[in-house]
């Protein structure tokens, strides 16, 4: 199979903006964002972790929670929010916050895929929180706890798989 | 300042095209704050908010001279925020490729429904 690349850019101020093609057509990649039982299956980070909890409501108004779990130390990160917009199978707009959020308020997420040929192209921008929000917590201290997280979710993000693992 | 924090600061910092032309320009050599703003259509006041945004996110510095106060570029913390966004990618690379093996699967289930 062709190798797509991964792009990741930045956007505006506060946008962090992720573009991927996959060989399949958009139906296909909507459900896997938004049936419980494929998202476990993908995003899941590097190896060792598995994702115990992934509830989906999906509707707008309803909530989405995921937790991960490393399988032999036990250490938990979880995260949640709630749908903003669904346009099945093209566009969902969801707020993010992870249970030990290292940036202020929440982040919302637009997933927006586009199919063209039998691909489909997903583009996945983050928006963080007011820039009021941000400067706020930059003029404050971090607390060692919320530190200590994010080192863990740095050491989760340092060990990625060489490859996929269906 | 924490690590992770002051890395919230880079990617903020870095977030602006002006910041980022700034930083450019700097990377061939220190430059006055009147030096920077030649190439923008902007008032020095402008200039020097992105340079105090820069600043405070540790990727310029202020060098001796006291006269005409040169800006520097800090290259030390840029390559930190290019590491972070790095392992970032690779972390999405491996979400992605496993869902391109579950996208196959599904396609082959489509073609072949039981």
């Amino acid at each position: 199979m062709k190798r797509a690349e991964l792009k990741i850019t930045t956007a505006g101020d506060r946008e962090l903006v992720m573009t991927r093609v996959f060989a399949a057509p958009r139906t296909l990649v909507f459900d896997a964002h938004t049936k419980p039982e494929l998202v476990r299956r993908w995003l899941l980070g590097p190896p060792g972790w598995s994702m115990p909890v992934c509830e989906i409501d999906l509707r707008v108004g309803g909530r989405y929670r995921y937790v991960w779990r490393h399988d032999t130390n036990g250490a938990e990160m979880g995260m949640g929010g709630v749908y903003r917009e669904i346009v099945a199978p093209e566009r969902i707009v969801n707020t993010e916050r992870f249970d030990a959020a290292w940036y202020p308020g929440e982040a919302v997420g637009t997933l927006v895929l586009v199919e063209r040929g039998g691909s489909t192209t997903l583009t996945y921008t983050m928006h963080y929180e007011s820039r009021a929000a941000r400067d706020a917590v930059i003029k404050s201290n971090m607390e060692t706890g919320v530190a200590a997280s994010y080192d863990r979710l740095a050491d989760l993000l340092a060990s990625t798989p060489a490859r996929g693992r269906a | 300042m924490q690590a992770t924090h002051r890395l919230d600061t880079t990617f903020a910092a870095l977030a602006h095209p002006t910041r980022r032309a700034i930083l450019a320009r700097l990377a061939s050599g220190e430059a006055s704050v009147t030096e920077l703003g030649e190439p923008f259509a902007m008032s020095q006041p402008a200039i020097s908010k992105h340079l105090k945004v820069l600043e405070r996110a540790g990727l310029v510095s202020r060098g001796r001279d006291a006269q005409r106060r040169p800006r520097r570029l800090e290259p030390k913390r840029l390559g930190e925020a290019t590491t972070w966004l790095e392992r970032y990618r690779r972390l999405w690379e491996g979400n992605y490729q496993r869902l391109d093996a579950l996208l196959h699967e599904l396609k082959a289930k489509e073609r072949n429904p039981r």
